[in-house]
């Protein structure tokens, strides 16, 4: 599983992340992304990449989340 | 300061010996009061972890385990930051001890920087505190040095955040005061890019005493879950104001007696970013974290503000706000942004022009804002005081919102606000 997370010091609330991948983005009033931290499938994988490799200033980057089963 | 002793604790605490008047204790006294500098090493951090000793600066992390992290790392090439920033402006508790009890303070560095293998000591302390650096300067002069090891005093800026451990790195390392991003944290990567324990001075002075009289002696006092004494800022409405020894069985109450003749108004506790506590709840407290946690409370940096009984909650916090949105590093767009919105909104609010704000605006911001949106816990802080000020003055706002600003909130609460957004970061 993947968690998609921001580096709130490089951000500069550019928003595209927002729009191409709102299954986990949305902004805030002043424009930054709020990430939703719920782990996510490779069915997302290619929005959290197109995401990544949009963000003009870098400031995405992919966490892999163990998720053991109880 | 009226000294309130410790319940239960053989002395020496920290602040026993000659009064702890801001004038440095000589070494002649401290080294016939207390003996010389004893052992450092593996078995020092074993005592200390025994002792439950937890960082005295805010974020109470067990000491041990960050000694631990660092001598791991070091290979004899760490280093260590004191750190005396104390950036809060209503904290006077690190200030005292370093004016006070410099020696006690260099014993713990000298014992931190030995036993996790540190050669680097950097003694940051605010640059509001010239007493302080005063002390210590002398204070490392009277030693000879510190046990072989380099020493540097490094001015602290008079900045809210300055004293956040990754802050005080890069200002070390020759940049602003400004929290970075972690990971890496400064155990793992820190001053010239080494292994750094970062320890507030007060920790470090306990780790003094622990290391002297043992971790049994240190849990004579206080709780098990908050073992030994710690240093709290009293001030406001209250008798006794100043820097006092508590430990985790002492009354709050007792502590923060209002003035003969008046009554208790609501409890700022844990600083800024602390909570604000009814004045009738606040009696009954104790100083034990777990007591606190329970009720949504933590101590922090030891800093307990009392507003009159007449006073606006609505227009204390807006004030606190104002500034802590001025102290923000405008690093992160959430904390540089939101914060300045949120403190425009209150300051409406406080001043009884809130017609003109959308109704469940401050909920909707808080709730955006929420939940560690910067790099640092500035905004977290911020937003938990809020919250804290929602809850405990419901009525006020209220009454603010319907009929406008109360005559109190025009009342100067006597609330510090530092030296204002134009300070320098370096």
């Amino acid at each position: 599983m993947n968690r998609l997370r921001v580096s709130p010091i490089r951000c500069t609330g550019h928003g595209y992340c927002a729009e191409l991948f709102p299954e986990r983005v949305e902004l805030d009033d002043w424009g930054y992304p709020i990430i939703d931290p719920t782990p996510f499938d490779s069915d997302l994988l290619p929005e959290a990449k197109r995401a990544l490799a949009q963000c003009p200033v870098l400031a995405l980057r992919l966490e892999k989340v163990n998720t053991r089963k109880r | 300061m009226i000294p309130i002793a410790p319940r239960g604790m053989r002395p020496p605490w920290l602040l026993s010996g000659p009064d702890a008047n801001w004038r440095p204790e000589p070494l002649s006294s401290h080294a016939a009061r207390l003996g010389p500098v004893p052992a450092s090493g593996r078995r020092l951090i074993e005592e200390i972890e025994k002792a439950g000793l937890r960082g005295r600066g805010g974020a109470g992390f067990p000491v041990a385990v960050k000694w631990k992290a660092v001598a791991d790392r070091s290979h004899g090439r760490a280093a260590l930051i004191v750190n005396g920033a104390e950036g809060e402006p209503l904290s006077l508790k690190d200030h005292l001890l370093l004016a006070s009890r410099p020696h006690l303070v260099l014993d713990g560095a000298q014992l931190a920087a030995q036993s996790v293998g540190a050669r680097e000591v950097y003694l940051y302390v605010g640059r509001h505190h010239p007493a302080a650096m005063r002390s210590l300067e002398q204070a490392v002069r009277e030693r000879g040095g510190l046990a072989g090891l380099d020493v540097e005093l490094v001015e602290a800026p008079v900045r809210f955040v300055a004293g956040e451990e990754t802050a005080a790195v890069r200002l070390v390392n020759g940049g602003e005061a400004k929290p970075t991003g972690v990971p890496p944290r400064p155990f793992e990567q820190g001053v010239k890019g080494r292994p750094t324990l970062v320890n507030n001075v007060e920790t470090l002075a306990q780790a003094a005493l622990i290391a002297r009289y043992g971790s049994e002696w240190f849990r004579s006092a206080g709780t098990a879950e908050t073992p030994g004494t710690m240093l709290v800022t009293v001030a406001g409405q209250v008798a006794a104001p100043g820097v006092h020894e508590v430990d985790a069985t002492t009354r709050i109450g007792d502590v923060i007696a209002p003035k003969p003749g008046h009554t208790r108004g609501p409890l700022l506790l844990g600083g800024y970013f602390g909570s604000w506590v009814r004045g009738s709840d606040a009696a009954e407290l104790t100083f034990d974290s777990a007591q606190l946690a329970g009720r949504g409370l933590k101590l922090g940096a030891g800093v307990l503000f009392t507003l009159a009984a007449g006073d606006c909650g609505v227009a204390a916090t807006a004030r606190i706000v104002g500034y802590l949105a001025g102290e923000s590093a405008r690093q992160c767009g959430p904390c540089q942004f939101g914060l300045a919105d949120l403190s425009r909104l209150l300051s409406l609010l406080a001043e009884g022009r809130g017609r003109s704000v959308k109704a469940g605006q401050l909920e909707r911001w808080i709730g955006q804002l929420s939940g560690g949106r910067g790099a640092c816990h500035h905004p977290d802080g911020a937003l938990g005081l809020i919250r804290s000020a929602i809850a405990v003055f419901s009525d006020d706002f209220e009454a603010h919102l319907r009929r406008g600003a109360c005559a109190a909130a025009f009342h100067d609460t006597g609330l510090p606000v530092g030296l204002g957004p134009q300070a320098p970061w370096r």
